[in-house]
């Protein structure tokens, strides 16, 4: 329960605690752990000569765009071949039927209207459900496209720091969540869906399936920052999706989950995570349990299971995991 | 951080440099907070400021209730038989990606029957049934419920239209074909014309384009013939200044502003208009 709300706290922008040596915190089972490891010196140096060449596969990652590009797809043919399966965009469809409705959109609509329909209300539920089952935030790495178009300029801002063309800046995490308050209140208070307007997902997703407009210069732009000044800004500082889906999937069976065991502390998945605080738990001496889940903030993409190179990071379904 | 500290060694750089950091950061965050939210909030400009409307689908909820209601996902523009529905773009401010006609280029004409995009409308922006608590504006509502054409001879010709997206008027009398004395013969629009509309006497179910049917009238009467409901316009007969007895459209209190006489008007521009959100007054001319 403490765990739960630190993460919880950690996402919505709080530093996460080291836990202190001696308080106790930090439990017998790991305790032994780091012990082995610390007398296990030459085992780790081996190791990390035998990795030096090899280059992640990124099983994952290729799984995961595929997925992404497959719902996006099926929202598009739907409409242009006339399937009729998931019809609508991601702000709002209708797979075979059944009312899906995007929970941030959800909740600018009904704060902005201060009125819902019951299929506003099934088509909100059901997604919810849904995301509490799939994990929160995985809406962001396997669904969203703007999650795709970033991950793959980030690339491009990465060989540019890389370069020194470019500085990194960071901004303070804390910011998305002053963003999402802001963003209620607005909807509120103005009566339109402020949010709506600028966000890149409901734009991108129009875009795909109805095509292409002006608005993709918004989306430009956004990436354009992203590339010369702040990495992935909008996914990690501004947007309120994120955050919604995030707190959606607090309590998610499926994670990413962390084994201090297998763990040589080497740091890789944290350069490549979207959200690296949630993977500070990987620091020598921050681990507690031996096998920890990591925060709700993580976006479950992957990337991190692919790049660690003694697989210490994997996906788990909590509770199924344990009896298989 | 003014340096102004007498003992160096009690302030080590270090901390200096995290805190001026973290300042930094902070300021930053403040900056991308107000950009983001300035530019949020021009979005809503455009609305507030132009209040050129757009013409919403059949049963939009009043400019800013559909505003707050729209979820933006094109359900509605995807089940129109004659894609009448467009989005709005981000120049639209909120209105971006809300649904709009151009009744110009592809008027609703109804053809579906039961006002699909309001069925498919998941938050209520497009209603059959407005929540108790939104007021309808004085000569918004319908008097009695319109009734197709197409439906007459069916058990239930009515449909659950209870407010009128706009009114026709005839805003450029002089160019109107009828008031001329003239006829129309041919495509009404010209062979380059795409908008598509349903002729129940073909295949009631199938709109075809309107360039495919050609019209042979010797007195210009296509906004009345194709308008698709009963009692909502009529040809009115009138003396002109020489003295010739000529004829003009008249709107009438049955008009819902579906926009079919304006797509199918011959004259260029067309005479007749939808005037969005116009509401009947009883005492005025029709429109």
């Amino acid at each position: 329960m403490h765990r739960l709300v630190e993460n919880f706290l950690c996402m919505l922008g709080v530093e996460p605690k080291k836990p202190g040596r001696n308080s106790g915190q930090i439990s017998e089972e790991v305790r032994r752990i780091m012990e082995i490891k610390r007398e296990d010196k030459s085992r780790i140096k081996e190791h990390l000569h035998e990795q030096a060449r090899l280059k992640p596969r990124h099983i994952w990652r290729k799984r995961r765009w595929i997925v992404l590009a497959a719902v996006n797809l099926l929202f598009v043919f739907s409409f242009w071949l006339d399937i009729q399966l998931l019809e609508g965009a991601l702000t709002g469809s209708r797979f075979a039927g059944f009312h899906l409705i995007d929970l941030n959109a959800a909740l600018q609509v009904m704060l902005a209207h201060k009125h819902t329909i019951v299929n506003l209300i099934i088509g909100t539920l059901t997604v919810f459900l849904l995301w509490v089952m799939l994990g929160g935030r995985s809406f962001c790495s396997w669904v969203c496209p703007y999650h795709l178009v970033s991950e793959l300029t980030e690339k491009i801002h990465l060989t540019l720091v890389q370069r020194k063309i470019v500085t990194e800046h960071e901004f303070h995490r804390g910011t998305r969540t002053v963003f999402w308050l802001l963003f209620a209140v607005l909807a509120f208070v103005t009566g339109y869906t402020v949010f709506e307007t600028l966000s890149p997902v409901g734009i991108l997703s129009r875009a795909l399936i109805y095509g292409p407009g002006l608005s993709l210069a918004w989306v430009f732009l956004l990436l354009l920052f992203e590339v010369f000044w702040s990495r992935r800004a909008w996914c990690r500082y501004v947007c309120p999706i994120g955050l919604t889906y995030g707190v959606v999937g607090t309590i998610s069976p499926l994670r990413v989950s962390y084994h201090v065991e297998q763990c040589f502390h080497e740091g890789d998945c944290r350069k490549v995570c979207l959200v690296p605080h949630v993977l500070d738990v990987t620091i020598k001496g921050r681990a507690t349990e031996a096998q920890m889940g990591l925060g709700p903030d993580c976006t479950r993409c992957g990337l991190c299971v692919d790049v660690c190179p003694t697989g210490a990071l994997l996906y788990e379904v909590k509770g199924l995991s344990e009896l298989l | 951080m003014s340096g102004s500290e007498p003992d160096p060694v009690s302030r080590p750089k270090v901390p200096v440099e995290k805190a001026r950091r973290a300042r930094r950061k902070f300021i930053r965050s403040a900056m991308l907070l107000a950009g983001v939210l300035g530019t949020s909030l021009l979005g809503v400009l455009p609305v507030l400021r132009a209040r050129v409307q757009r013409l919403r689908p059949p049963g939009a909820l009043d400019e800013d209730d559909f505003l707050a209601s729209c979820i933006k996902c094109g359900q509605c523009l995807q089940v129109c038989p004659v894609k009448a529905i467009r989005l709005g773009d981000i120049d639209e401010g909120a209105g971006i990606g809300a649904p709009y006609i151009v009744a110009r280029d592809q008027a609703c004409d109804f053809s579906c029957d039961v006002m699909q995009c309001i069925l498919a409308c998941p938050t209520g922006a497009l209603t059959k049934k407005k929540p108790n608590f939104l007021p309808t504006r004085e000569g918004a509502g319908m008097a009695r419920l319109p009734v197709l054409k197409a439906r007459v001879d069916m058990p239930e010709p009515a449909i659950d239209l209870k407010e009128r997206m706009g009114l026709a008027r005839l805003t450029r009398p002089e160019a109107c074909l009828a008031v001329q004395g003239k006829g129309f013969f041919g495509p009404a629009r010209g062979l380059a014309f795409k908008g598509r509309m349903r002729y129940t006497h073909l295949n009631r179910w199938k709109p075809i384009a309107v360039r495919d049917h050609p019209y042979e009238r010797e007195l210009c009467d296509l906004c009345v013939t194709e308008c698709p409901f009963k009692d909502a316009i009529e040809l009115e007969a009138f003396t002109d200044s020489g003295g010739n007895r000529r004829f003009r459209p008249v709107v009438l209190e049955q008009c819902v502003g579906c926009g079919v006489c304006e797509m199918i008007c011959p004259a260029e521009p067309a005479a007749i208009e939808i005037e969005t959100r116009a509401v009947w007054k009883t005492n005025g001319e029709g429109g």
